[in-house]
């Protein structure tokens, strides 16, 4: 069927192989790549929080230390710092139970379905706020209106009262329905936010919380 | 299409198998504008079905009946050119059929759950049985289990086919591309605690499907109907198809790396996104140049008068052209580069995009098969375009461009406001939800929106229609 070619470029031949080893070769890199940043997100472990070893995503038990979110003048964007301890819903949390609570606050935040509303890294619907760094946005802190608003001393408690009961604290027009949160499961899910504020996120979102209208989150 | 279950003038039963799947199809994507609509209303009104029938799950069934319908229309385009391509009866059709009833009962069932149970408790339960909450990918373990075994059967009765039968260019790409879109299905099918581990797998299923495997499809299929509909010679259409695998995949693997940039992965995906993301446009432009050019060239070069065969199909094709350098290419280029992506990332930039793009890319290819099918179904040599046609491509093209136009202009007003002004925090978010030229932009979101179910409702009311009655005026000519 195919025509004698008047030039290589005109080969099916020849395209066909190209398409071979283009394909071939962008694959081959995609799953080289893909180890390497296997490695470097996988999760860290206790031990690397207590030696000060900073891990893209680190372990659960992050939910016990303080954490901000800086600017870093040699990476030249804001980077999340782990800081000194703090106690997370009144305790510390051991390595099983950080992890247990963790997994609790994953699974649930993908049966409430959160990602089509919110978005989480950035992903997910566009009708409510991102997430990504939500454990440390002003609103929450205790210069901000929600912990006020929910009659709670810390914003752990703050932020599960409002999980279990949203539409009883219209903030804003829209509003975030009731979703039969429990409490063990609102709790688990202020685990799964402060973890998620930990992860190095190259820096998004850029110049978290320190414009007008939003206090510094610290 | 009803009328074609009576008419039935399919040479091959593999015609009749694409058909059913182009009948569900047709539904869902009038289930997805319906639940498009229910989603636009709550930007605005925000009470409208509020903890009845909420903006996430109005939302879930919105894009869930868009992935199904497009991957309905793809299976059943697959049916529908593969007696043509191979020359023979596709092997299995007779388990193909059985593979499509449990498919649809598994997507009623999986709706129903969406519709009615919507969302579980925090336990692995609730991901087996009523949803996944990883936005495109919600449909429950079980159903990813059963979508994997009916692909394993689509597969076999594709391979088995063109094995046994001619095998041609087109079939070639079709199979292997095939078996990549089907094996990536399986990257999105584990849970894991791990946030961005999650979405690094997510994002292999979901953009080495919609910027990689499915565009390959989509030039595979524009292949074909080039050459049923024009003419056009076999060895220019698939020289250009090779080309363009080529083109596709050498940026669209590649390209991933701009999901990588904010989720929890090194920085070197900024270069590695960038560079090939930013090339990713290249072969759109190719595909663009290649329908027009062969349309200009090649109309009836194997013989014959150039006439178009199928003009709606065609006219359908001519706007995949457009649609896809459009909706992928330019607004897709316009927020890739990490340097705007930051600002951008995660706001109703990303949704003008994603709709022009499902829709210029896909949407409009997937209809035309539509009318490929509805040709064959009535045994049509010339099939003409409507007064129904011609509305139904305008008001869906011109809704969907509105709508993405509006989209742009709200999503500017989000990303000023709340990234730029504002950092991104939760009371940022709110003032620009509530910016005056955000909610009007909302607003024509919504009447653009409107103006595509007209539209949905001429398309419905000429593919019921237009296979009868032109076959009926070639009949009263002849």
């Amino acid at each position: 069927m195919e025509e004698r070619p008047t030039s290589v470029w005109s080969s099916n031949r020849f395209w066909q192989r190209s398409a071979a080893w283009v394909t071939g070769f962008s694959a081959m890199l995609l799953i080289w790549l893909t180890f390497d940043t296997g490695a470097q997100i996988a999760m860290g472990t206790d031990a690397d929080l207590q030696n000060g070893v900073t891990k893209r995503v680190p372990a659960p038990t992050v939910i016990n230390y303080k954490i901000t979110y800086e600017m870093s003048d040699r990476r030249g964007h804001e980077v999340p710092i782990i800081g000194e301890k703090e106690p997370f819903f009144g305790k510390e949390w051991s390595v099983e139970e950080a992890a247990d609570l963790l997994h609790l606050g994953k699974l649930t935040s993908q049966s409430k379905n959160c990602m089509n509303c919110h978005t989480l890294l950035g992903n997910g619907a566009y009708y409510a706020p991102d997430l990504t760094k939500a454990w440390l946005d002003p609103a929450w802190s205790e210069e901000g209106p929600y912990l006020g608003m929910t009659g709670k001393e810390t914003k752990e408690e703050a932020m599960a009262e409002f999980l279990m009961h949203p539409s009883t604290y219209p903030t804003h027009a829209r509003m975030m329905p009731d979703l039969q949160i429990t409490e063990d499961e609102a709790i688990g899910l202020v685990a799964f936010l402060k973890h998620m504020s930990s992860i190095d996120t190259n820096g998004f979102p850029r110049n978290f919380g320190r414009m007008q209208g939003a206090i510094h989150g610290k | 299409m009803v009328n074609s279950i009576k008419t039935n003038e399919f040479k091959y039963e593999s015609e009749k198998l694409g058909m059913m799947y182009f009948r569900v199809a047709a539904v869902l994507l009038g289930a997805q504008l319906l639940m498009g609509l229910i989603a636009a209303i709550q930007f605005l009104y925000p009470n409208f079905l509020f903890e009845i029938f909420d903006f996430s799950v109005a939302r879930m069934v919105h894009i869930n009946a868009l992935v199904v319908w497009m991957l309905y229309a793809m299976i059943g385009s697959v049916y529908l050119l593969l007696p043509s391509e191979t020359g023979i009866e596709t092997i299995g059709v007779g388990i193909g059929k059985l593979l499509f009833w449990i498919l649809t009962a598994a997507v009623t069932v999986v709706v129903l759950v969406y519709i009615f149970v919507q969302i579980g408790a925090g336990t692995e339960a609730s991901i087996w049985f009523i949803n996944e909450g990883r936005e495109y990918l919600e449909a429950p373990r079980w159903a990813d289990i059963g979508i994997v075994v009916v692909v394993l059967g689509f597969l076999f009765n594709v391979y088995a086919t063109a094995i046994k039968g001619e095998r041609t260019g087109v079939m070639t790409v079709m199979m292997a591309n095939l078996l990549a879109l089907a094996g990536l299905y399986l990257a999105g099918m584990f849970f894991t605690d791990n946030i961005t581990v999650d979405q690094y797998w997510w994002w292999w299923v979901i953009h080495l499907w919609v910027e990689a495997t499915w565009e390959v499809y989509v030039a595979t299929i524009a292949a074909w109907a080039l050459m049923q509909i024009i003419g056009a010679r076999r060895q220019i259409v698939e020289m250009w198809l090779w080309i363009e695998v080529a083109m596709l995949f050498g940026s669209g693997i590649l390209g991933l790396g701009h999901h990588y940039f904010w989720i929890g992965t090194p920085e070197y995906w900024w270069e590695i996104g960038a560079l090939f993301s930013a090339l990713e446009p290249v072969p759109l432009v190719a595909m663009f140049v290649h329908v027009l050019y062969d349309w200009g060239k090649e109309s009836g070069s194997q013989g014959g008068k150039a006439t178009l065969a199928n003009s709606p199909a065609f006219a359908w094709i001519t706007a995949n052209a457009f649609g896809n350098f459009l909706g992928a290419g330019v607004w897709g280029f316009f927020h890739t580069l990490p340097q705007v992506n930051i600002y951008t990332h995660g706001t109703q930039f990303t949704s003008s995009h994603g709709h022009l793009a499902f829709w210029g890319a896909y949407a409009t290819i997937l209809i035309g098969m539509f009318y490929m099918g509805i040709q064959r179904a009535h045994g049509v040599k010339k099939m003409q375009m409507t007064f129904s046609t011609k509305m139904a491509f305008a008001l869906l093209n011109i809704g969907m461009l509105g709508m993405t136009v509006a989209l742009l202009i709200s999503g500017y007003g989000q990303v000023l406001i709340e990234r730029a002004q504002m950092g991104a925090t939760w009371e940022g978010f709110f003032v620009s939800q509530n910016a005056t030229w955000f909610l009007q932009g909302m607003g024509w979101r919504l009447v653009m929106g409107a103006v595509m179910l007209v539209g949905f409702i001429y398309l419905v009311l000429d593919i019921l229609t237009i296979g009868k009655n032109a076959k009926l005026k070639e009949v009263a000519k002849a």
